[in-house]
């Protein structure tokens, strides 16, 4: 098999788990097992995890939140772009500064790690349908 | 995916609690109950040994966070055991690396408690 090509050709992966704490593990390893396909290293591949579980978590602690969570992966030539949707309610998730102790700001620590750790983050917030988070980490750029 | 912990007691009127594992949403409850349970025992002076920690995300964090506040509540203290570079590093990018003593190896840890 020709590694180069493989390379070169997008590759999609589709996960939908259940919104409960004991998938979020899985939902991980999906996403490593997608980064380690485009080479990123050992750390830019424990970014991405450590991304998408903060993703993930937070789509199953906000209030409101729904019943599954389905997560895209698609590797590019030269980037991992990551989108983790949910199906609940929309919830405003606010950045904090993590030198803060109270709960409210603890809360808000995986969204100051996810952009901190990946290069692009946005959200796109639906009424109806959830919120999805789109999250992109280029090869070889270090987003810390 | 799992977490094992185990709370040893040491020298000095202090605990250690060994953990090993991943810590993240689904297994940092069995964490803060060790924690808590040592702290509602009126152990204030804890290492939190993480050397054989894979993973951790911020529910984890949370974890240790508002078991130090609860210590410091009655002037004790939290050291940690860290030696993988990864978790490091994101104590390092959390700022918490000011917060909490972070050292290489138990017997420096125990040392510095206060």
């Amino acid at each position: 098999m020709n590694q180069a090509v493989e390379r070169i050709a997008p590759e999609l992966v589709e996960l939908r788990i259940p919104a409960r704490a004991e998938w979020v593990g899985l939902a991980r390893l999906a996403a490593a097992t997608v980064a380690n396909r485009i080479q990123f290293s050992i750390e830019e591949i424990e970014d991405v995890k450590l991304a998408v579980t903060e993703a993930c978590t937070a789509a199953i602690q906000h209030e409101g939140h729904g019943e599954f969570i389905l997560l895209t992966c698609e590797a590019l030539a030269d980037s991992l772009r990551v989108r983790v949707r949910d199906n609940g309610r929309p919830s405003v998730r606010i950045e904090r500064d993590p030198m803060d102790f109270d709960e409210a700001r603890i809360a808000g620590l995986g969204i100051f790690l996810i952009r901190t750790l990946m290069d692009e983050v946005s959200y796109d917030v639906h009424p109806q349908h959830g919120t999805e988070l789109l999250m992109v980490k280029r090869l070889g750029a270090q987003a810390v | 995916m799992d977490i094992k912990v185990n709370v040893r007691e040491a020298p000095g009127d202090c605990y250690v609690v060994d953990l090993s594992g991943e810590i993240d949403v689904y297994t940092s409850p069995k964490v803060k109950d060790a924690i808590g349970e040592l702290i509602d025992r009126g152990v204030y002076h804890l290492v939190i040994n993480l050397e054989k920690v894979r993973y951790i995300d911020s529910t984890g964090l949370g974890v240790l966070i508002g078991g130090l506040k609860r210590v410091r509540e009655h002037g004790g203290s939290v050291n940690l055991v860290c030696t993988n570079p990864q978790i490091k590093k994101i104590f390092d990018i959390t700022g918490l690396v000011k917060i909490f003593g972070i050292f290489e190896s138990e017997d420096s840890a125990m040392k510095a408690l206060v």
